[in-house]
Parts: C-alpha cells; structure tokens; sequence
C-alpha cells in the first residue's frame, strides 16, 4: 500500500518541466526518475533519483508518510565527474517499504541542500559525508569534521585520494 | 522535576565529560555547558576510535573484509557478521544450506544474550550497584566459551562464510547450549529479584530522560531505544530475514519512553532470544553447513544492495555498491548505535547530569561500532 501512494508521490515530483541535471547525462547511465528494484536481490523497494533541487521536495514526501532516516552517504562517480549523495529511508511499521533517494552532483562543486532541517538525525549523518567526501550541505548548521580530527582538509573515500 | 534555576549566561561553565571517563565506555566525550548540576547544552564529540572500516570496504576483496565486520561491536559481534553475509550472498544469489542458517540464528541469540548481559552489568554499575556485573559476567562466560569452541575467538568472531559456516557445530556446543538455557532462566529471574525492584534503581530511571517515539523516527533510533518508545519494530520480524520466520517470538514493547522502559525491553528480549535458541536446538535439521555451488573468487552484479539485520542494539544496514568487480565499490556500514547516541543531544537538555548519564548506560553504547 505505502510502496504504491509513495511511488506515486515522488513520482509526481517530475511532472513539471524535465530537470537540467537530465541533460548531462552520459551514456549507459540512468536519468532523474523512479524506478522499483527487485526487492529479493537489492534490499529495497523504491529508487529515486532526483535533482540537488528537488531533493528537498522528495524528502518532504517521506517525512510526511511516516518514514525514519536510515543513513545518508555518498559515492564517487570518478569516471562521470560526479558525486552521488544517497538517502535511506525505512518504516517503523509492518508495511515493509525501504525508499532509496539519490542525487548527484558535479565533482567540482559538490552543493547539495541539507535535510536537517527535516530530519534533525541527518545532522551527523551529513557531516559525516562532509568528511568523506567533501560534499558540502548547504544550510547545515555545523558542517565540522565528525569523524575524521577536527583540523583535517582530505576526504579518504574520494577515488583519488592518495595517503 | 523541579526547573532549573535560572542563572546569567556568564554563570554557566563547560564540562567534559570524556574522552576517558568510566560511564561513557568507551573513548566518547561529551561536551556539556552546565547550570550548577543541569545541562543547557550538550554536544557529543565521536570519531575517537574512527578506523575507516568503510575505506577498507573498498580495498579488500569481500572475503578479506569478513573479519572486519566483528571489530565495531565487540560485544554482539556476530549480528554485524551475519549482516555482511547475508548481502553478500542475497547479490550473489548464494543458497545458504537450512543447517547453517539455524546455527547462524542459535549462535547469533547467543551472542545477542551476552552483549545484553555485559550491558546490564555495566549499566547497574553506572547507577552504583558493582555486584550485577560479577553475576553477569559469570553468566556471560558459559556463552564465550561455547561460541570459542565453535567459532575459535571469544568476541571477535570470523565464523560465517559466504554460503554457510567456518564448520559445523559439535555435540558438547549442543549440549552446553541445552544445559545454558535453564540456567540462564533461573539468572533471569534472580537479576529481577535482585535489580528490577530496587528503589534506588526505579528512583534513578522511572520518568527520567523520555525520548518520544516521533524524536526516535527524526534521529533514526532503532532496537531497545526504539522499543522502549512504544515502537514496535524488530527488523527479524518487520522484514523477515533468515530463518526467523520460522521461530515463535514475541518483541517487548514498552510505553513508558523512560530509562526504565529501555532496560525492561533488554530483559524482556533475552528471554525471547532463549526461546529462539531453544527452539533452534530442537529444529536443528542435519546436513552439510556450505553450500555446495559457490564461485571461489566472489564478484556482485553491478548495482546497490541493501541488508538490514537486528543486532542487540538496533538494526544493523549494510549497503554495497558494485561495479562488478571483486571489491566493493562502496561499502557502508549503518550502525545503529550511531543514531541512538544522535538524539542524545537534543534529549538531554534540561536534565539532570547523572540522569543524563543513566540515560547515556541505557542506550547501551559500543564507541568502535559508532566511529567504525
């Protein structure tokens, strides 16, 4: 029931103009939309990839269907320039729904709004990206190292860090 | 509760609270801006034992990093192992044969006994009761020595495999955990008699330190923390995972959103994880404990996958990110103490310091597996 009403709601987040992030897109890989993985094999039910601008909207509309924060991280797409920041979300109730959100952005200026103004867990969680990564969140209210000492400038999981 | 007396801001001073300080177990620290003995302010400050767990996802091959997984909770280690094979084998489409799915399940409620042991020694001593602990420990013991026979280490177990186990149990580690069972009943009981009454212990938890059930859903708060919030949510039973479906157990719940509601929910769930091990033990079918079809060198199918266990604190997730080769491209750990400990913050202001800190025993803290 939550996996149909939610799918439709994100999905309705792409009903107006086709967002810029669509146009960049390199071959083989996949545009802003929803899709619906094989639960047995992925371990999760909705995947929604969205624009840095549309993140926000999308994480209202699991707020609002009751959903938890599960963990926010990032990935290094080295190869297509770009970095991915991927939000789970999860239920508390039988209603087994985990919804996957993702946004990328440009490996040279990595912006993403923050969610912790939704989502007062995404605070450590952000921050924690922020080391790794170096993704900054815009309106983050204490965007230090979490993790790593307080005085580091490397971000380990980037592909090209060197120790 | 009385309300905290009003003072100037100049009249408010900054407390430490760690890194080495005995109630945060750990290497954790704490930074509390005091009024006399209430807390304005609270920031938590981790990353103290942070080893990069998830850096060396990515350069090791998914059988090297098995033993990783069992150095962030030293305490229910097994839990976390058992997540990392599960994903593995749900990418891969690896058959894991029934036996070894029920000696995953019996060694893992095990494991799951003796972390809430250890945390419930550890946590009646936070609030000054020492001899707890002895007991608990001597219980505790009877579980580490069956898993060492079996699986070779005391806490940092590398047992499962991908597709089974490392081997077979034997004979003594069925009757030991026959014989463990009764006698970890009659502890149970004697715990309650001993603790569970108490004055002291009730004045020190009842009402104190409330997290409401919406504050567990912002921050992400899972297992005991959440389950002493009125949430039932158990992901054995909320997205069925191994052979669980199979087991008669219930999931305390508790309404109270207090200390006392957290602590109750931990007791509570070692009597349903000795159920689960008794049942295990009956059902336990014969056969091999590996699968027989597994490619040596193991390689995923492009794409993100997802698995989420519960281990003793809360629901353990693991996600991978594959490009197909036979390491991860991204591997990260969600670790449930982490957001537990999150909500600390914004909870205990306005608290009392050594509520805050029987506060801080019940959310049963493990920094490794935090920092990772």
């Amino acid at each position: 029931m939550i996996l149909e009403t939610t799918q439709q709601a994100l999905q309705a987040i792409f009903a107006g103009p086709v967002p810029a992030a669509d146009e960049g897109v390199a071959g083989g890989q996949r545009g802003n939309g929803v899709i619906t993985p094989d639960y047995k094999t992925h371990g999760y039910h909705l995947d929604a990839q969205v624009s840095a601008d549309q993140l926000l909207a999308a994480v209202n509309i699991v707020d609002e269907a009751g959903f938890f924060i599960e963990s926010i991280t990032g990935v290094d797409w080295i190869k297509e320039n770009q970095l991915e920041v991927i939000y789970d979300f999860s239920r508390y109730d039988f209603d087994a729904c985990r919804v996957v959100i993702r946004t990328r952005v440009p490996r040279d200026n990595p912006v993403v709004p923050t969610i912790s103004t939704i989502y007062a867990g995404a605070n450590w969680h952000e921050r924690e990206t922020h080391d790794f990564f170096g993704i900054k969140f815009a309106g983050h209210p204490h965007l230090v190292p979490l993790l790593l000492p307080e005085d580091a400038d490397f971000h380990p999981l980037l592909k090209d860090f060197k120790a | 509760m009385s309300a905290p007396i009003q003072l100037r801001p100049d009249e408010t001073f900054i407390l430490n609270v760690g890194p080495q300080h005995p109630a945060t177990h750990g290497v954790l620290r704490v930074k509390m801006q005091m009024d006399g003995e209430y807390i304005v302010k609270a920031e938590t400050v981790l990353g103290y034992v942070h080893r990069m767990h998830e850096k060396m996802g990515e350069n090791r091959t998914y059988a090297q990093y098995l033993p990783n997984l069992s150095r962030l909770d030293y305490l229910g280690a097994l839990g976390y192992t058992h997540g990392h094979v599960l994903a593995i084998e749900r990418a891969a489409g690896i058959e894991v044969p029934e036996r070894a799915e029920y000696i995953r399940a019996i060694t893992v409620e095990l494991n799951r006994v003796a972390s809430h042991l250890f945390w419930f020694g550890a946590f009646v001593m936070d609030l000054g009761g020492f001899s707890p602990l002895m007991y608990a420990i001597q219980d505790r013991e009877h579980i580490l020595d069956m898993l060492e026979a079996v699986t070779g280490a005391r806490l940092t177990y590398c047992y499962y495999r991908f597709g089974g186990l490392y081997n077979d149990v034997d004979d003594d580690f069925i009757e030991a955990a026959k014989r463990f069972i009764p006698r970890m009943r009659k502890s149970l009981k004697k715990y309650d008699a001993l603790v569970t009454g108490n004055i002291i212990f009730r004045k020190r938890l009842e009402g104190i330190a409330p997290v409401s059930a919406e504050m567990c859903r912002k921050y992400g708060a899972t297992g005991p923390v959440a389950r002493g919030s009125g949430i039932n949510f158990d992901v054995r039973k909320n997205e069925p995972y191994s052979v669980y479906p199979e087991f008669d157990f219930d999931v305390p719940v508790y309404h109270e959103c207090d200390s006392m509601a957290r602590y109750k929910v931990r007791m509570d769930e070692m009597e349903q994880s000795l159920r689960i091990i008794e049942q295990g033990l009956e059902k336990l079918p014969d056969g091999p404990v590996m699968a027989e079809k597994k490619p040596k060198n193991i390689k995923l199918p492009v794409g993100d996958f997802y698995q989420a266990v519960e281990t003793a604190r809360g629901s353990f997730g693991i996600r991978i990110v594959s490009d197909g080769d036979k390491n991860a491209y991204r591997l990260k750990l969600r670790s449930p103490t982490y957001s537990n400990m999150h909500l600390f913050d914004e909870a205990c202001e306005g608290m009392l310091i050594m509520d805050a800190l029987a506060f801080m025993g019940s959310l049963d803290l493990v920094i490794p597996e935090m920092d990772r």
